[in-house]
């Protein structure tokens, strides 16, 4: 794809007959060039997803109140996101008086960066990761426990009484997910191998009914069907999700720990949850619905069985915020702790022992 | 917890059933009105914009009798009267300050011969305090305006009152 890049820009620069001169000193520069361009062809559409993922938001959860919602914005309220985005862009940003300034803003910053770096290890498709890690799994844990801290300093840094609840709750609430996450994915671990996404989603290729043409039967959602529910669960926990959006909680502590932001620093928060949702689908397929593998054998695989996944998963989480009324504080402990917790301890010695059993399907 | 409770409980039951609410109504025909395009039917009894009336040869309704000033618990209604060429009494001056008015119609009842009604009308605005200050020539303008609306809601009321 290098190659083919290139070429076209030498095309270009040959309609002006300048190629030999550009390339003349442009040549040690392409290396970083083509890096940058790798990563904008990431970023760029992940924010574009991002925006459109808080229309969709509106839409759906609208549609399932028996309303429109936003519809004027251009065709079916389309350039709604736009409009926002640049309402909070004109907005100022407060500092509230007693809010540590270094803090109060090191805190949005942190809390988009881990969101957005974990794309680097995404595979789109055969091959298409920024960096195909052989540890990628644990660079992945690695980066999204670093979001905790964006929420927690936000909360303390705004010296509020609100911010500071709800960063206690998140701190509580996304390390004990994230324990339920951790043993499920070692389930998935054991069964493909490795630590390597990409090697993760072949291994999901494999298999009796692979072998038939339905690749979705294979695919680790239904050998591992507990850790599959576990792992989804704990994903809409993970990234602060109705119904277990306690961390902010806009009616008992208003907004948790956004409350002092404004514009711009604000939209960072809002645009680090919104990233997260991707980002959670884009896990969630990768580890259980087979990534970029096509569900039958006929149809070609590819990154649009990977967005079709996405998105399937992200109408999961839109559908679960209009359905389901937010946990108390106690219930989610109870859940993440008493159930979560001991499901995965329990099924990781039924996946060994199935494995190490005659009827093992993962040779 | 028995055993039926206990695989209720695990196979989500109860959330699927939730789930399966949210997506039937998500098909739903949806309640809102889409507000420019689409509009609710409105009363008869619609209390809007006012409009001082003509009879159907053209001559004001309005005499002049106060009632509707006396009426208005708002005191947005300001009437001076005086004799005209032809020996009659009439209003000189009939203004409506709509910044005040709120809309309780009393002038409407109080009104002897149907003159100041209030219309369906209300859609309208002003961009300073100035423009919500209803002449006599803007209401008589309203009512010739408005008159067949203002009839044919008049005839729709009229066997109820």
């Amino acid at each position: 794809m290098e190659d083919s890049v290139l070429q076209s820009f030498q095309w270009f620069w040959n309609l002006f007959g300048l190629w030999d001169w550009v390339w003349g000193w442009f040549a040690p520069l392409w290396p970083l060039t083509w890096w940058i361009i790798k990563i904008l062809a990431i970023f760029v559409p992940l924010l574009l997803g991002v925006a459109y993922l808080t229309w969709l938001e509106r839409r759906v959860i609208g549609f399932m109140q028996v309303r429109m919602g936003p519809n004027r914005v251009g065709w079916f309220g389309l350039l709604q996101p736009i409009a926002d985005g640049l309402k909070l862009f004109f907005k100022e940003v407060i500092l509230p008086a007693k809010a540590d300034p270094w803090l109060f803003f090191l805190a949005p910053a942190l809390a988009m960066a881990p969101a957005v770096t974990v794309w680097a290890v995404i595979p789109f498709f055969d091959g298409g990761a920024l960096a195909d890690l052989d540890a990628g799994v644990l660079f992945l844990l690695a980066v999204t426990s670093l979001g905790v801290y964006g929420i927690i300093i936000a909360g303390w840094a705004s010296n509020s009484k609100y911010p500071f609840l709800g960063s206690m709750r998140s701190a509580a609430q996304m390390v004990s997910y994230e324990i339920a996450m951790g043993l499920a994915l070692v389930c998935v671990l054991m069964v493909s191998n490795s630590l390597n996404l990409t090697d993760i989603i072949r291994a999901q290729g494999q298999g009796v009914f692979a072998d038939y043409g339905a690749g979705f039967l294979s695919w680790n959602w239904l050998p591992l069907l507990p850790m599959f529910l576990v792992y989804l669960i704990s994903g809409v926990a993970e990234i602060n999700r109705a119904p277990f959006d306690v961390v902010e909680g806009e009616s008992e502590i208003v907004a948790g720990h956004m409350v002092e932001y404004s514009g711009m620093a604000f939209a960072m928060f809002f645009l680090a949850e919104y990233a997260n949702m991707i980002l959670v689908s884009a896990l969630v397929s990768i580890f259980f619905l087979g990534g970029w593998l096509s569900p039958v054998g006929f149809l070609p695989d590819g990154v649009h069985w990977l967005s079709v996944k996405m998105f399937f998963i992200l109408l999961c989480f839109l559908w679960f915020r209009a359905t389901f009324p937010r946990y108390r504080y106690d219930q989610i402990m109870r859940l993440g702790w008493k159930v979560f917790v001991p499901l995965c301890l329990l099924w990781i010695p039924v996946v060994g022992v199935w494995m190490m059993s005659p009827f093992n399907i993962w040779k | 917890m028995g055993v039926r409770d206990l695989i209720q409980t695990f196979a989500l039951g109860e959330l699927r059933q939730g789930l399966a609410v949210t997506l039937r109504y998500f098909f739903a025909p949806k309640f809102t009105v889409r507000y420019p395009e689409e509009k609710t039917p409105a009363s008869p009894r619609f209390r809007g914009l006012h409009a001082l009336r003509r009879y159907p040869n053209g001559e004001e309704r309005c005499i002049a009798c106060k009632l509707c000033e006396a009426a208005c618990p708002a005191m947005a209604i300001t009437i001076e009267s005086a004799e005209r060429e032809d020996g009659s009494r009439r209003t000189s001056r009939y203004d409506i300050d709509l910044t005040k008015c709120i809309f309780c119609g009393f002038c409407e009842e109080a009104c002897p011969v149907d003159a100041i009604v209030e219309t369906n009308v209300f859609e309208y605005h002003g961009e300073t305090r100035g423009d919500l200050y209803y002449t006599k020539q803007m209401l008589l303008a309203n009512g010739d305006r408005y008159e067949a609306a203002i009839a044919k809601a008049r005839a729709a009321d009229a066997k109820y009152r």
